[in-house]
């Protein structure tokens, strides 16, 4: 019973704010909401020792039954389960307290609310689920929330199409992982964790099945993750309200892939084409996002980038087989992007609903908590020595070391990129002049409290967060404590670092003038020269291409969405308007002809109908008599 | 036993009666005039009334007469209101002819 | 047939001449006499069968009332000789050949039914005392309700019967108001 506390709670939440939120005042709404993922957490906290000792089971009745195949509705407590839930209910409290004031003047208040604790339920459900079908289940849950809440200001036309097109493009991945579980299913006979890890860990099955399984299942990662080619939706799914870019599009949701990958690590260990798959993909995707990101200018857009450079990040520690890595960065990144995202929505809530770094500027007089809580942040995703970001993004290139120098070379320009778009961004938005017009200065004001707290307590965590899983060369005593703390849970284990401590030390220091490159480039070119980010018109090329995103979105449209489109526009002129239009029009016109036929028999002479009658009569009694 | 009844076969009733109705049946077809028709209707009422009164003798069961009773309960209560209506349609069309009926044409 | 009664045989005849001139007189008022006739020799093949009561009934309801209501429209319509469209013969034809199969199947029917064995043939069923007997106690919930039926019967004629009165008011208050206009 006790972890089905964990996952009602929020239903309930979703139950009370969605059928009676209109009726309540909106404090008791966000009071509502914020308890009913509060109280989770603080369950899952009071969890941590039970789970050291094992995974806590529960089940609660049979999902499915057919055949031989039986789909419990099940959830299952363990070490890797708890880390997400901490996360999910942790980060989801503060951001629902933040929102709070943030969505205070909305009017669709006690919607967003029950929106997003229906978020945080399906999502719990996601990873508490003992099986794959369970994951599914939350998997298109925290989908359908995600559509919800990203076209939440649906009078805009533009947003209700973002919202479509992550729907669209998730529902892409989903095939794959449908399709990866039909298989599990055809191969190992039941979607149950447990049941299914163990038939894997006895490698009694070929390798290709291994190998597509893993390769299904990392698409589905692909949609939901935003890896390419499916990442196009998540910079789009900034639509959304900036509370919800941070829990779902940057802290949460999108890391569902990792966390799938990270479940099935059994699988992936015997795939290893799977393995390599995932590493150039997240490699790729890291440097394209990167790029990218260096000429955005929409506060959040440069966020969303970046979200998709860092998921890149923890899918190129996957393909390294670095399972705890990824999971360490998952966890640093969704202090540190909730915090930034948080801090964006604050600086977009102090300018009134500004997002262009170009308009703003200077705002670290006006916005000071903002401004340090930001400036922490971003060290942070940085890799500034010390802070989370440094730790979780170094295990990960200590890791690509090992694997291969190319790829650590390139994960390294990809770090230096986020470094580079992130104080760009920070110099534009927090420093400099201010350079909007049709907003006065004075009126630009610092968030309520309720806004800077949830930032302060990000700020910490972002922070110390490293003290996760310190590295062994600081300490011996505490080091990779997460990776410790998931290693029981892997079948054939996680990869771990063995370099000569020269080597070691020598790509630190590689990272950390990385870091300081692209600080002081940003700083002289921002703050000293006083540079301004060009407006779209007097781009060089090579920019406009990075503002246009590589034209990846038109190349989609020209290659997928207009073919379909046209293909649609000549079935409806030739099958729908000569086909089916002319073909019913030919029916009806048959069916007339025939009742005008028939209607003549309906003469209105009664003698007639009486004549007939009688016959009948005589018909039907001569029937039964001589029948 | 010299009542009349145990001297004739119950099917000679059954014969009058079916060829009563018939009658009946044909007159209700063959007629224009609404009155006619009526009249009709009345005389198979009154075969089938004399059908039931000759079984329930022979059966010595006497619900068949009780129905008879009920029968012409509903007959004159059909007759009232048929020639109600009757009254009603030779007012708007002058005629008591059923071939004006036309109006259930489809 | 030569050992049937005459009685029986007389009142037959008379029966069946009655019900086809009904159908065959053109003159509507010759066909309500025709069929109070034949329901007078109804009336008396129920004395044959030994049911008085009936008999009466059967003479009060249809021969008295139903035939003089009858009358009493055919009079009010003044349709005494109102001349009739006759019918082609080809409906002549099917009409018989409609009526003509049902005969034919009804008798078919019975003959094919074989013999029936009607066991206690009682000539004290008919009589008023037990037919009362059984009309106010097996009976009564329908005798009640046939009083019922009366009423709806005879509040749906008065009804059909009586002219559109709002017609006429309203036609009334359309010609007052023009005139104000």
């Amino acid at each position: 019973m006790g972890l089905y506390a964990l996952i009602l709670w929020p239903l309930l939440g979703f139950a009370i704010n969605g059928l009676l939120g209109s009726k309540l005042p909106k404090t008791v709404v966000g009071m509502i909401g914020t308890a009913a993922v509060l109280i989770p957490f603080v369950s899952a906290v009071s969890m941590w020792g039970a789970v050291q000792e094992g995974a806590l089971v529960s089940r609660a009745f049979t999902f499915l039954q057919v055949g031989d195949l039986h789909i419990e509705f099940k959830l299952l407590l363990d070490r890797l389960s708890l880390v997400m839930a901490l996360v999910i209910t942790g980060i989801g409290t503060l951001i629902h307290l933040y929102s709070m004031a943030y969505m205070a003047e909305d009017a669709g208040f006690y919607k967003f609310f029950a929106y997003l604790n229906l978020f945080v339920f399906n999502m719990l459900i996601l990873v508490l689920g003992a099986n794959f079908m369970m994951l599914f289940f939350g998997w298109e849950g925290v989908g359908l929330c995600s559509y919800l809440l990203i076209g939440f200001w649906y009078h805009n036309p533009e947003f209700g199409y973002a919202a479509r097109k992550a729907f669209v493009m998730n529902r892409i991945g989903d095939l794959g992982l449908l399709l990866g579980l039909f298989l599990v299913i055809q191969h190992f006979g039941s979607l149950d964790y447990q049941v299914v890890f163990s038939e894997v860990a006895k490698v009694s099955h070929p390798q290709w099945v291994y190998t597509s399984i893993a390769v299904l299942l990392f698409i589905g990662a692909m949609g939901k993750s935003a890896q390419i080619p499916l990442y196009t939706w998540l910079p789009d799914a900034m639509a959304g309200p900036t509370p919800v870019s941070a829990l779902i599009h940057a802290a949460t949701m999108v890391t569902a892939g990792v966390y799938l990958v990270v479940r099935s690590e059994a699988l992936y260990a015997l795939a290893p084409v799977a393995r390599d798959l995932i590493l150039y993909i997240g490699l790729a995707t890291s440097l394209m996002a990167a790029f990218i990101g260096l000429k955005q200018n929409d506060i959040k857009k440069v966020l969303a980038y970046s979200t998709v450079s860092q998921l890149g990040l923890m899918f190129i520690a996957l393909g390294c087989g670095a399972y705890s890595a990824a999971m360490f960065h998952l966890v640093t990144h969704a202090f540190f992007k909730a915090l930034l995202f948080l801090g964006s929505g604050s600086v977009i809530h102090g300018m009134h609903h500004e997002q262009d770094i170009r308009r703003m500027g200077g705002l670290r007089k006006a916005m000071p908590l903002t401004y340090w809580t930001f400036l922490i942040g971003t060290l942070a995703i940085s890799g500034f020595p010390f802070l989370s970001g440094f730790f979780s993004k170094d295990e990960i290139l200590l890791h690509t070391f090992q694997h291969s120098p190319v790829v650590y070379a390139l994960a390294v320009f990809s770090a230096g990129l986020t470094g580079i778009y992130m104080f760009r961004m920070f110099f534009l938005t927090f420093h400099g002049t201010y350079r909007n017009s049709h907003y006065p200065f004075e009126k630009v004001h610092e968030s309520p409290a309720l806004m800077t707290i949830p930032l302060a307590i990000l700020a910490v965590l972002s922070v110390l967060g490293g003290l996760l899983n310190l590295p062994h060369y600081l300490t011996h005593n505490m080091a990779e404590g997460l990776a410790h703390w998931l290693a029981p849970l892997f079948v054939f284990g996680d990869a771990s670092v063995h370099v000569e401590a020269s080597t070691e030390w020598a790509l630190l220091g590689v990272a950390v003038s990385v870091f300081a490159i692209a600080f002081f480039w940003m700083r002289h070119k921002y703050i000293s020269q006083g540079a301004v980010a060009e407006e779209d018109a007097d781009m060089p090329a090579s920019g406009s291409v990075l503002a246009h995103k590589f034209y990846v979105d038109e190349l989609y449209d020209s290659l997928f969405a207009r073919p379909l489109q046209r293909l649609g526009e000549w079935m409806y002129r030739v099958l729908d308007r000569k086909g089916f239009v002319q073909g019913t029009d030919a029916l009806g016109a048959i069916t007339l002809w025939k009742a005008r036929v028939a209607a003549r028999l309906q003469s209105g002479n009664i003698e007639l109908y009486l004549i007939i009658m009688v016959l009948a009569a005589a018909l039907m009694l001569g029937l039964e008599m001589f029948a | 036993m010299n009542t009349v009844f145990q001297q004739v076969d119950i099917s000679h009733y059954i014969y009058l009666s079916t060829v009563l109705f018939c009658i009946g049946l044909f007159g209700v077809l063959f007629r224009r005039n609404a009155i006619v028709l009526l009249m009709c209707i009345e005389l198979m009422l009154n075969s089938v009334n004399l059908l039931l009164t000759a079984f329930s003798t022979y059966m010595g069961d006497s619900s068949g007469q009780l129905f008879v009773f009920f029968i012409m309960v509903v007959a004159a209560a059909e007759a009232a209101v048929g020639l109600a209506i009757l009254v009603m349609i030779y007012r708007n069309t002058r005629s008591t002819t059923v071939n004006f009926l036309s109006n259930l044409k489809g | 047939m030569s050992s049937l009664p005459i009685p029986f045989l007389v009142l037959s005849f008379l029966t069946i001449l009655c019900a086809l001139y009904v159908v065959s007189s053109k003159n509507p008022v010759h066909s309500v006499l025709a069929l109070i006739v034949a329901f007078f020799s109804i009336s008396a093949h129920y004395v044959l069968l030994n049911a008085q009561f009936l008999a009466i009934v059967n003479l009060m309801v249809y021969a008295g009332a139903i035939m003089v209501l009858f009358l009493f429209v055919l009079m009010l319509l003044n349709l005494g000789k109102a001349a009739e469209p006759i019918k082609s013969n080809a409906w002549a034809i099917s009409a018989a050949i409609s009526a003509g199969s049902i005969l034919l199947i009804l008798t078919a029917a019975f003959q094919r039914s074989g013999e029936q064995v009607y066991r206690n043939p009682s000539d004290s069923v008919g009589l008023v005392k037990n037919l009362g007997k059984v009309l106010f106690g097996e009976y009564l919930i329908p005798f009640e309700l046939s009083g019922a039926l009366f009423i709806g019967a005879m509040v749906g004629a008065v009804l059909l019967g009586k002219r559109d009165s709002g017609d006429h008011e309203s036609a009334a208050l359309a010609e007052e108001k023009g005139e104000n206009a």
